[in-house]
């Protein structure tokens, strides 16, 4: 059984597949993004691929602060990818809403929607630094600990305790640097 | 002793034993091919693999119960279909019985015939874009892959493989092995066929709404059916029942492999097509060279 689970382990830490979330981005991060997948940083050596399905993901990349037309499908996909799950706030945006911050159509930060595990600062953040991030994510995906499972575990222990205006994301720790709002 | 032989060839050769590490070496030679050919590292050997563990190990979503039901059994039945196609393979001599043609031709329908019926359950608008691409597809190349069968099969007057490879027939045999090898990547659905599947056009086809072992079973199929659509193409161009054994084993896996670079060099070099310039690819140039080796197969034989 141990030599079952390291192999499921190594398995989760090589093959870790994204799914990219625009949640009202600019584009810059997801240009950044795609950068990655070419040839200067190709992050297809360390197993990584960009999935065009949410069923088929392991870490959800969202960019851009929430906007109120998004926020719907940014709760749908998050509750759509299979568990482990992990998710890394791509860019400046999802982590303080940054420029957009106080504005009326701004759901953001992504923290008040969804729990997230990883915050990649920049605006928008540089290649190397997304794959800095990305292989935080792996390291908390294959811990077992990511926001989501603690979240799912609290859950379990104080069943509908409060279940009132309580937001998913609020109590999740979190592990990078947002940058702070302005 | 036939089901001893039976056995030893689903199991062992040309079955699971040699196919299932032959799929995860054929998926990784194609993403690895493909990499190097844009100038990328590409991802490492055991890659495949590792994803097949992981997505199976990922917990399911949970689904009403006859959705769940159809979506688990539709990519065990095209795995286990794909694998049957393996046994049939005429890669030694003897154990062919009369109609094997018949029944592997209709083996290597079932893939695609799972995956229309798995992206129509999967109630998924993706998934149905998919399946309706696939299903137009599969009527566009299945027109000159079975008349080039036909064709093989007329000219040498049987419908035993082992038979059929035994006959010399250049004149039919060589139109008959273009037009399947322009099947093959739209069997494969790779560039520039990869009209259902077409990732980030509509997601990932019939496959979108599948997760976890699901998927797993998907993609294994997917790396089987590689190796029988190669190992089919290897047989039929190099009949090598006349060979002496290690020889022959040797043989195809070489050109097995070297199809499949061949394919993978042409899907790194093309675009996707639309869907109707596949269709008429396959109603024009693969039925016109599929026509011709009927007549010859009918004039001269």
């Amino acid at each position: 059984m141990a030599l079952f689970d390291s192999l499921i382990r190594t398995a989760r830490r090589r093959s870790p597949w994204l799914f990219h979330l625009n949640a009202g981005s600019c584009n810059g991060c997801d240009i950044e993004l795609v950068a990655c997948l070419g040839p200067r940083f190709d992050v297809e050596q360390l197993g990584i691929r960009l999935e065009g399905s949410p069923r088929h993901a392991d870490i959800i990349v969202v960019s851009g602060p929430v906007t109120r037309t998004t926020r719907p499908a940014v709760e749908t996909i998050y509750a759509q990818v299979p568990d482990p799950k992990v998710v890394v706030a791509l860019g400046s945006c999802p982590a303080s809403c940054n420029v957009f911050a106080g504005s009326p159509t701004i759901e953001g930060p992504l923290d008040r929607v969804i729990p997230v595990d990883v915050y990649v600062p920049g605006c928008p953040p540089r290649p190397d630094a997304i794959i800095a991030g990305i292989a935080e994510a792996i390291g908390i995906l294959v811990s077992g600990r990511s926001a989501h499972e603690r979240l799912t575990q609290r859950r379990a222990e104080e069943p509908a305790a409060d279940g009132r205006g309580r937001r998913p994301g609020a109590n999740a720790p979190r592990s990078g640097h947002p940058d702070g709002a302005p | 002793m036939r089901i001893v032989d039976a056995l030893l060839r689903l199991l062992i050769f040309p079955g699971l034993v040699y196919a299932l590490p032959a799929a995860w070496l054929m998926v990784w030679v194609e993403r690895k091919l493909t990499a190097r050919l844009q100038r990328r590292i590409g991802p490492p050997f055991f890659q495949p693999f590792f994803d097949f563990v992981k997505l199976l190990a990922k917990r399911p979503v949970s689904r009403p119960p006859l959705q769940g039901l159809v979506m688990t059994a539709l990519p065990i039945l095209a795995t286990a279909a794909v694998l049957g196609a393996l046994t049939l393979l005429p890669v030694f001599a003897g154990g062919g019985f009369s109609g094997d043609l018949v029944l592997l031709a209709s083996l290597l329908e079932v893939p695609a015939l799972c995956a229309v019926l798995g992206g129509f359950a999967s109630r998924s608008l993706y998934g149905e874009l998919g399946a309706t691409r696939e299903a137009v597809l599969s009527v566009a190349y299945s027109l000159p892959f079975l008349a080039s069968l036909v064709a093989l099969a007329a000219a040498a007057h049987t419908l035993e493989l082992t038979t059929l490879l035994s006959r010399p027939l250049w004149a039919v045999r060589a139109p008959a092995l273009v037009a399947l090898a322009l099947c093959l990547p739209v069997k494969l659905r790779i560039n520039p066929f990869s009209v259902a599947n077409a990732e980030q056009e509509i997601y990932a086809g019939p496959t979108t709404e599948f997760e976890g072992p699901r998927l797993a079973l998907w993609e294994l199929a997917h790396g089987l059916e590689w190796v029988v659509l190669t190992g089919l193409w290897a047989t039929l161009a190099f009949p090598v029942v006349r060979f002496a054994w290690p020889l022959r084993v040797v043989v195809f896996i070489a050109i097995s492999f070297a199809a499949a670079a061949v394919i993978t060099a042409v899907a790194a070099a093309t675009a996707r097509l639309k869907p109707v310039q596949a269709a008429r690819v396959y109603w024009q140039w693969g039925m016109l060279v599929a026509v011709v080796a009927l007549i010859l197969a009918m004039a001269l034989y």
